[in-house]
């Protein structure tokens, strides 16, 4: 679904992707971890066309993105914690976003429903908390039924209760063959939603594996535990 | 283009921009009510036009484009082409700074002063808050950082309405022995703020005070043609550091 080949990305003195080459495919659920700054977000950014690699293609369905939009259509993207024009309606931002899509038939409205966005319609985007902004994020991103998803540390700010719906329906559209893409830093989270482990380093892949071979190969059944194992067996030091 | 809508019914309801046309209702009105002659009133009214309206549509413009910075990243993820929404931007912000300066200007001028001049006026000042959006743009579009990008266009600002005249009055100066009336109408030509103000003064009749190059400047704007060519170049003041601005936002890293 996405192919990514040896792509690098050079910001002014920082390179924060050196030469990164892998695929994504439908029905893997991937769980992006790294230390800060070790080109997570960078590269979740060049995969939506927000930055641009210094070398290399990205392909998504086939197709390079570079110079191109419509691909996006595919895509729900959640980013970390966001902040919304502060005097447009919820209700506002909705209409906005079905605008912009156009296609409004099979639209998905599970987490809609769930986190009960309808009711805040009234209200302006800057009168809400931060985790009620979360939610409309979230709620967002599923809400156009993508085949790929990206979210960006999704349940951060999030109250359990609405965690849980988060990560019971990222695993129901994983069951359904999307492609999904997470970052985050919390381990427990990602045990339970992650098919496949992205481990970067200094923006190059300190390991790509799926998540059972990770706890064979270190013989654990706690993910944030393998991963130190793992780091210490190969002497990956950050 | 439905994003214009979006953007525009967003800032509409800022409250800085509400401030804004309740301050220029208050100045305009005010200086119809203070001078006995509306003539004096508007000449007053062009000096106040020329110096805020570029300062708030710059201030304005700038820490729009950088609060809104997070919200462009998410759309910028949905199938929408960056020129559309950079266009969108632009256009919602200038409309919202237009329809505040039609409100707090126009309204009085119209009650007071009603008069091809005022008209005139009001059509400068739409240029102006149109050029200087433009201009706000190209400066934040460069800057990462948002008190550098804020620096910038302020910085533009100043040197528009202040360094730019002092800079030609020195080059006056210095070559005061040379014929430099032609000269220093291709000048005005280079900066927005003394083009609106060489509009404007041509018609209040006040070109009598500016010698022989004042008598230049009526006979090339007296006539309607040089008022096109004068709107014209305004036009070309939006368009190009826009284009130019648009350039850049489409191909920088988000």
């Amino acid at each position: 679904m996405i192919d990514i080949q040896h792509i690098s990305k050079q910001y002014k003195s920082v390179r924060a992707i050196s030469d990164i080459a892998l695929r994504f495919n439908a029905g893997q659920s991937v769980a992006l971890i790294g230390p800060n700054g070790s080109g997570k977000s960078t590269l979740m950014k060049c995969i939506l066309g927000l930055a641009k690699p210094t070398s290399g293609n990205i392909y998504v369905q086939q197709k390079n993105i570079s110079g191109s939009e419509l691909y996006r259509t595919d895509i729900g993207y959640m980013p970390q914690i966001i902040r919304f024009p502060e005097h447009m309606l919820v209700s506002q931002l909705f209409f906005m976003m079905r605008d912009l899509r156009r296609h409004t038939n099979d639209l998905d409205n599970e987490l809609f429903e769930a986190y009960h966005i309808r009711d805040m319609f009234a209200k302006p985007l800057g009168g809400l908390s931060g985790g009620m902004k979360q939610k409309v994020n979230a709620a967002l991103a599923f809400m156009f039924n993508p085949k790929i998803l990206i979210l960006d540390e999704p349940t951060a700010g999030l109250d359990p209760l609405s965690a849980e719906l988060l990560k019971a329906k990222i695993r129901k559209e994983k069951s359904k063959g999307k492609l999904i893409i997470i970052s985050s830093h919390i381990m427990a989270d990602l045990e339970e939603i992650a098919t496949d482990v992205l481990f970067l380093i200094e923006g190059r892949i300190a390991f790509y594996k799926t998540l059972e071979d990770l706890k064979r190969e270190t013989s654990s059944n706690n993910l944030g535990r393998s991963i130190a194992s793992y780091m210490a067996e190969q002497k990956i030091s950050i | 283009m439905k994003l214009v809508k979006y953007v525009f019914l967003d800032i509409l309801r800022s409250k800085i921009l509400i401030a804004y046309a309740v301050f220029l209702i208050a100045i305009s009105s005010g200086l119809f009510m203070i001078s006995a002659e509306p003539v004096k009133a508007i000449t007053s009214l062009l000096n106040i036009v020329l110096i805020v309206l570029p300062l708030f549509s710059v201030v304005f413009a700038s820490s729009y484009y950088y609060n809104a910075y997070e919200f462009t990243e998410l759309i910028l993820a949905q199938p929408i082409k960056r020129s559309t929404l950079f266009f969108s931007q632009f256009v919602g912000v200038g409309a919202a700074l237009s329809l505040s300066f039609i409100f707090g200007c126009g309204i009085p001028v119209l009650i007071f002063f009603r008069d091809s001049s005022a008209l005139i006026l009001l059509c400068c000042g739409l240029a102006l808050t149109w050029v200087f959006t433009a201009i706000a743009f190209l400066a934040v579009v460069y800057a990462r950082d948002k008190t550098k990008g804020i620096g910038i266009a302020l910085l533009l600002w100043f040197y528009f309405v202040f360094i730019y005249d002092a800079l030609v009055l020195l080059f006056l100066f210095n070559f005061s022995n040379y014929p430099l009336e032609k000269m220093l109408m291709m000048l005005t030509f280079l900066n927005p703020v003394d083009l609106t103000r060489i509009i404007m003064l041509m018609q209040l009749d006040m070109a009598a005070i500016m010698g022989y190059t004042g008598a230049l400047f009526t006979q090339f704007l007296g006539s309607s043609t040089g008022l096109v060519w004068c709107f014209f170049a305004l036009l070309l003041w939006i368009a190009v550091p826009f284009i130019l601005a648009q350039r850049k936002f489409t191909r920088k890293d988000i």
